[in-house]
């Protein structure tokens, strides 16, 4: 038996059996973490702590929660009015929803524009894509529950969808309302896998940490980590880090919940639903508005939801996409021009996409699907061909000096010297 | 990337988001701003007008808008003791059964009993209005975009139609409703009912007081959801401040060595 790791005798015996605290040890601890990261880096553990606030804020709801079109929306008031505190606990949860959004779409843009995506970490981004579309799924059935008149219709529409399958779509979308139209057994399913869902994410990002781990974090210049020297262990430099992220996070987070808490809601969802009263405009949660905007700017049904479906879709390929062999951004000004375009025209569909289907908003559209598809399928392709990318530093602790570089790092290494 | 420049990149999509929604929820008509007591951070209601406002919803609105989700005693937030609670409440008829002959009977309310319904059913509540329902005001505030200012105005809103308009029998025109036909009458009049603490019941006073009244109704929370934001946001600001010396001095010797 090789010199007892740990001064706990009791956690060394356990240690000896389970190695749980060498484990523990080895990936919080000591965990190798490139020491350049920036502040982006900082919303994957976010999105962590925001699922796991979901998770505690949603279990205790559902306590009090009655799935029952006839109660769905009363006990919710209920919640709100007579539970101790259910006020503080539904509206962390609702507020909640958007927040974990924010932070997973910036996470996902990070990832973008550093080519975190990239060999060899394409699995890690395949679970990551994976984890988005449990959360969308997540997300839509949570949004259903208080049995408002965006629920239902939110529903209606979203369910509605899968009739464009051909042959068997009308059968499959009565097969998903369990009836013939939403109604309780539909409340009752999404609420069993409203439920459910949430620990099939836990799963997932546990293998997601499990394929960071195996090479550690991308950084910011997106060249490997070429040994020690490059690297701070992650306990204490971001242990610390992610805490003061947590807490701007949190500030921002609270004031929302406790100042402006249906902000980011739709009135219509505090009217009780009426399955004969349709909504003048029917606008799904503002994390959806995107992929909205794309399913209505395909004249046909069947080719809204394939392209909406595509969109995600292609993120799963992304990685066979971008041949590029440099990671980061900072080295490929092409990529790096495109990359706000992308970022531009997802804010320009997530506008449209609240905007009414008419008039210029239908062209606009239209354009900007186009573009979103267009970059990943043909500029990314092509980009290698035609982009001269700027020389690479040797390593993260020496970066190598040229006339694009800092003034300022250029006057420091010299004082150095 | 320095610190400041994320701050600045997460408030711009933060704030597109936010901005994105605002619009989406926007209607065409704008309703005057009422400077509101509960409407900044710190805001409370304003317990002397809620109080005038329940006077009006109970003499004015609840012949056909029922407060399902209200309780009588629910009313002990704005202000009144135990014993006006069980006066009020019993101010009203309650249908309670079946008992045990099998029958139901009447009694008089008690504060643990929800508001009386003007309807003993919805379809009563259409059928006596003409096929339009009065919707239940439990939350009427929280359920329309802009809600204060959107039900002052409109309580405010009944004028002269246009000339060319024509006014279809059991409706009325309202310029701050969508459509600008309603089919509520005008529910407010220069002294339409007296005040019990002897303000001047002008229908702006009535309106304001309603309104309070049924904000509170929609957000009960609000008064003890705003004092508590505050006590745990200014606790983040500080806890964000330690956490960034922390930081900083934690990464000290990592940063001098570059």
């Amino acid at each position: 038996m090789s010199k007892p790791k740990f001064k706990n005798p009791v956690v060394n015996w356990i240690d000896y059996r389970l190695p749980i605290f060498t484990f523990m040890n080895h990936e919080l601890n000591e965990y190798p973490t490139p020491k350049n990261l920036n502040y982006f880096w900082n919303f994957g553990s976010l999105a962590g702590i925001t699922l796991v606030i979901m998770i505690v804020t949603g279990i205790v709801l559902s306590m009090n929660y009655t799935a029952h079109i006839d109660y769905a929306f009363d006990s919710v008031e209920r919640i709100m009015r007579d539970v101790n505190h259910g006020w503080l606990l539904r509206y962390i949860h609702m507020n909640g929803a958007s927040f974990f959004f924010i932070v997973v779409y910036i996470h996902i843009f990070r990832g973008l524009y550093y080519g975190s995506y990239k060999a060899p970490r394409e699995i890690l981004w395949i679970l990551g894509v994976l984890i988005l579309l449990l959360m969308m799924a997540t997300a839509f059935m949570g949004y259903v529950l208080p049995w408002g008149q965006m629920s239902f219709w939110g529903a209606t529409v979203i369910t509605n969808l899968f009739s464009a399958i051909p042959f068997i779509g009308e059968s499959i979308v009565t097969w998903l309302w369990g009836g013939f139209s939403v109604d309780n057994p539909t409340l009752n399913r999404f609420f069993s896998l409203h439920f459910v869902l949430p620990f099939v994410i836990v799963g997932v990002v546990i293998l997601h940490l499990v394929a960071l781990h195996r090479f550690g974090s991308n950084n910011p210049i997106g060249i490997d980590v070429k040994g020690k020297q490059d690297t701070v262990p992650f306990h204490p430099y971001y242990t610390i880090k992610d805490l003061f992220g947590l807490s701007v996070f949190a500030t921002i987070f609270a004031a929302a919940v406790f100042f402006f808490p249906n902000f980011m809601g739709h009135p219509d969802n505090y009217i009780p639903a009426n399955p004969m009263v349709t909504p003048a405009h029917i606008v799904p949660e503002w994390y959806f508005l995107p992929f909205y905007a794309i399913l209505r700017a395909i004249p046909d049904k069947l080719g809204g939801v394939l392209f909406m479906f595509g969109a995600i879709m292609v993120l799963f390929v992304l990685p066979w996409l971008d041949k590029s062999s440099v990671r980061s951004s900072q080295f490929r000004p092409l990529y790096k021009l495109f990359f706000w375009f992308l970022v531009i025209d997802c804010i320009a569909l997530g506008y449209l996409g609240a905007m009414p289907a008419e008039g210029i908003y239908v062209v606009l559209s239209r354009l900007a699907t186009a573009y979103y598809f267009f970059h990943f399928l043909i500029i990314l392709p092509l980009l290698p061909k035609i982009e001269s990318t700027r020389p690479l530093p040797v390593s993260i602790s020496t970066p190598i000096i040229t006339a694009s570089s800092n003034a300022s790092t250029v006057m420091a290494m010299r004082e150095k010297k | 990337m320095r610190f400041s420049k994320l701050v600045i990149y997460f408030f711009i999509l933060l704030n597109f988001f936010l901005g994105k929604i605002a619009l989406s929820a926007g209607k065409v008509i704008e309703y005057p701003d009422k400077n509101w007591s509960f409407s900044n951070i710190f805001g409370t209601f304003d317990k002397a007008s809620a109080q005038r406002g329940f006077q009006v919803y109970k003499e004015v609105c609840a012949g056909c808008h029922g407060m399902r989700l209200i309780s009588y005693r629910n009313l002990a937030a704005l202000g009144y003791n135990q014993d006006e609670l069980k006066a009020i409440a019993s101010q009203f008829e309650i249908t309670d059964g079946p008992n045990d002959d099998g029958e139901f009977f009447t009694r008089p309310g008690r504060p643990s009993d929800r508001f009386a319904s003007p309807y003993p059913n919805k379809k009563a509540a259409i059928a006596a209005n003409g096929g339009a329902y009065p919707p239940d005001l439990s939350l009427i505030i929280k359920a329309r975009p802009n809600g204060a200012n959107y039900l002052h105005a409109l309580l405010s809103g009944y004028v002269e139609p246009p000339k060319n308009m024509k006014v279809p029998e059991g409706m009325y025109y309202n310029k701050f409703y969508s459509g600008n036909l309603i089919a509520m009458p005008q529910p407010l009049y220069e002294d339409g009912i007296e005040y019990l603490d002897g303000t001047k019941a002008s229908p702006d006073q009535m309106a304001t007081d309603v309104t309070t009244f049924l904000a509170w109704a929609s957000e009960p929370e609000l008064e003890e959801r705003k004092q508590l934001g505050i006590t745990v946001v200014l606790f983040l600001i500080v806890f964000s401040i330690l956490s960034y010396f922390s930081m900083r001095q934690i990464w000290a010797p990592i940063k001098n060595k570059n």
